[in-house]
């Protein structure tokens, strides 16, 4: 099967859906001629128009805003902002809006929009281009939180994302844009709520996110040459959040790993701590879970200090090593 | 907009030719980031303000020490303009230990607050509140400082432009909006992402002067932004200036500048430079000659050598710095 890379499967999913589906359009920054931040919407003015690919000006409450109520009435809008960590300025539309309006309305409208945005550190952008912050929306009910690991999930997830009738939070992730993985033409779904195995392994279980299941993969990958089998599970959805996979594989690994690139206090991994601390997996543990996440600092300019300040393979490795020694203790 | 501004005249002959040296800093000194970005020496992502030396310039040309600034991702203009230094400037580019940031800011982040530089910002429109409460304090505590913010014609877009501007006005704080028009935001042409002809005519809904000014010719924007600081300074309230101007590179590091036409960037270049314009005016005026002028510009030129220089020679920020300087 021919290889397209992470972004061009999200533009293929927008793409296919707007040639399908008249109500889908994208707002956004510079998504015209420019082709957005990082290049994902190239192209789709030339063949959209400007209408449907609609270049806004710098002004995320008013286009968060705009994506709310035209979804409200009947449009299906995705909106793209540079940054996630812009998401701070178009918050009040999503939050008190957009993830209210149904249950406040006692089950009447629905707003069936998405909003896609770039998270994540590694390009040297520094303390205000580089945070991820899902977890704010995770928070949230009446959101959906989506954050793909690869082209092949981008795309079949974002096609979901798009037909889902909810408000959903769609992260794609910068050092991942250039990745390339087998990915079908046409229309295709990975359902919202499946987590997905990546890697089989009966010693130890490692939940990763986004960015941290590349590096989770290659962390397994030199640990299979000691001997070590290690699962790698990529929930794919944070919310809903399929719990079920999770505790199967750590009912028979006996030992968690869990790793994200987003602060760990107060992070994702400790939900997914905790709920296998609530599940019958905890009876399984051999170990206590052991969670891994960015250092509770700002992202920092300089590269080094950059790659210090987030989770990486060596430091998986060394998680998984300490799972293991504890057994028996 | 386009009547000659006469040469302002509190200002000295050296203290002119001091501005242009100021200004070919500016441009030397983002010429230089360019070129490094370009051979893949400075990462992350930078923008430059060759082509806006003059409004960085002329602003900062009437303030004071105890004056503050707001600046933005275009930033590296003000912050000389201000007074930094820019050995260290170059050294937070290079992410050093010696820059402005240890080397944890880097270009979007340089803050300078020793000399009223309340520092660039990565958020578009993300100074101009803070300008505001800049102010306040001035206001709340009796001192006699004025703040300058900075922001792009993108910039006016943001809720807190409007936010931000009619606190100030309905304060009446010691506040000069100064709005660099280079006629872009990212990609966004300012005659598609705003219905108005000039955003200094915005000044207009909050009850405050604006002023549009010639944002290329140094002395029109020393005049205006000179009238603005005696309004604020004497309990007058704030201003919004529009300085029209453009930018000579693309947005950032990777432009293709499918937005606009090669012939636009050629006007500008060709027929707008403020350096060009400035000297045209000194030697018509008889207060510089060619031979000078030359001589300041090669000044300036080996400054930022010399910047690059102890940059590089500069330690990397250790490991144990990551978590330091979280809090206060
Ligand atoms: C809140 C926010 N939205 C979007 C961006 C991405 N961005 C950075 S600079 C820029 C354009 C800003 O235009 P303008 O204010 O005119 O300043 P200029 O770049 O022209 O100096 C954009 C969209 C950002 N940094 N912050
Ligand atoms: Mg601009």
């Amino acid at each position: 099967m021919r290889e397209i890379t992470y972004a061009e499967a999200v533009r293929e999913a927008m793409s296919e859906k707007m040639r399908e589906d008249q109500d889908v359009f994208i707002l956004g920054e510079d998504i015209g001629v420019y082709g957005g931040a990082f290049g994902v919407t190239r192209g789709m003015i030339e063949e959209f128009g400007p209408e449907r690919v609609r270049n806004t000006p710098i002004s995320e409450s008013g286009i968060a805003g705009a994506a709310v109520g035209s979804a409200l009435t009947g449009m299906r809008p995705i909106l793209e902002l540079q940054f996630s960590d812009f998401i701070t300025i178009a918050t009040d539309q999503i939050i008190n809006q957009a993830a209210k309006i149904r249950y406040m309305y006692g089950g009447k409208g629905k707003v069936p929009m998405v909003l896609r945005t770039p998270a994540g550190s590694g390009t040297g952008a520094a303390a205000q281009h580089s945070q991820s912050l899902e977890v704010w929306m995770a928070h949230i009910p009446g959101l959906k939180v989506i954050q793909p690991s690869n082209a092949y999930d981008a795309k079949g997830l974002l096609i979901s994302a798009i037909e889902d009738d909810n408000p959903v939070i769609f992260y794609e992730h910068k050092l991942l844009y250039g990745m390339k993985a087998e990915v079908p033409e046409g229309l295709y779904r990975v359902p919202i709520g499946q987590a997905d195995i990546k890697r089989e392994g009966k010693d130890v279980t490692v939940v990763a996110t986004a960015i941290m299941v590349p590096k989770a993969l290659q962390a397994a990958e030199t640990l299979a040459k000691e001997g070590i089998q290690v699962e790698v599970i990529d929930p794919r959805t944070l919310v809903p959040l399929d719990e079920q996979t999770i505790i199967s594989s750590v009912s028979k690994t006996g030992r968690l790993v869990v790793v994200h690139e987003s602060v760990k206090r107060a992070g994702y991994g400790a939900e997914i701590a905790s709920m296998i601390a609530e599940s019958e997996a905890f009876d399984y543990l051999d170990a206590p879970i052991q969670r891994l996440g960015g250092k509770a600092v700002p992202i920092p300019y300089n590269p080094e200090l950059e790659k210090h300040a987030v989770p990486q393979v060596e430091d998986i490795i060394q998680a998984v090593h300490a799972t293991l020694n504890r057994e028996g203790a | 907009m386009n009547k000659q501004v006469e040469l302002p005249k509190a200002f000295s002959k050296e203290r002119l030719l001091e501005l242009a040296h100021q200004m070919w800093l500016i441009r030397y000194f983002d010429e230089k980031v360019d070129e490094f970005f370009a051979r893949g020496l400075i990462h992350g992502t930078t923008h430059l303000c060759v082509g806006q030396e003059a409004t960085a310039a002329g602003a900062c040309a009437v303030l004071n020490e105890q004056d503050k600034i707001t600046s933005t991702h275009r930033g590296h203009g003000h912050c000389i303009a201000k007074g930094a230094d820019v050995n260290r400037m170059m050294a937070e580019l290079f992410a050093r230990e010696t820059g402005y940031c240890k080397g944890k800011g880097g270009s979007m982040h340089i803050a300078d607050v020793d000399r009223g530089n309340l520092g660039a910002n990565g958020i578009v429109g993300g100074g101009i509140p803070i300008a505001v409460g800049s102010a306040l304090t001035a206001k709340m505590k009796n001192l006699d400082y004025v703040t300058l913010c900075f922001f792009g014609d993108g910039a006016s877009n943001e809720g807190s432009f409007h936010e931000g501007i009619n606190l100030a006005s309905v304060w009446n704080l010691p506040v000069i909006f100064f709005c660099e028009n280079n006629q872009y935001g990212m990609s966004g042409s300012v005659k598609e992402m705003t219905n108005i002809e000039n955003i200094g005519d915005r000044a207009a809904a909050y009850g405050i002067p604006g002023i549009v000014v010639e944002g290329n010719d140094l002395f029109a924007v020393i005049e205006a932004t000179q009238e603005a600081l005696e309004r604020a300074r004497n309990g007058g309230g704030p201003t919004l200036i529009e300085a029209k101007t453009y930018r000579w590179k693309g947005h950032s590091k990777s432009d293709a500048k499918k937005y606009r036409t090669k012939e636009e960037e050629r006007f500008w270049r060709t027929e707008k430079d403020p350096l060009v314009f400035m000297a045209n005016r000194l030697i018509e005026a008889g207060l510089t000659d060619e031979q000078e002028w030359e001589n300041i510009r090669l000044q300036a030129k080996e400054e930022i050598e010399a910047a690059v220089r102890y940059a590089e020679a500069s330690p990397q920020p250790s490991l144990d710095s990551l978590e330091t300087d979280v809090y206060a």
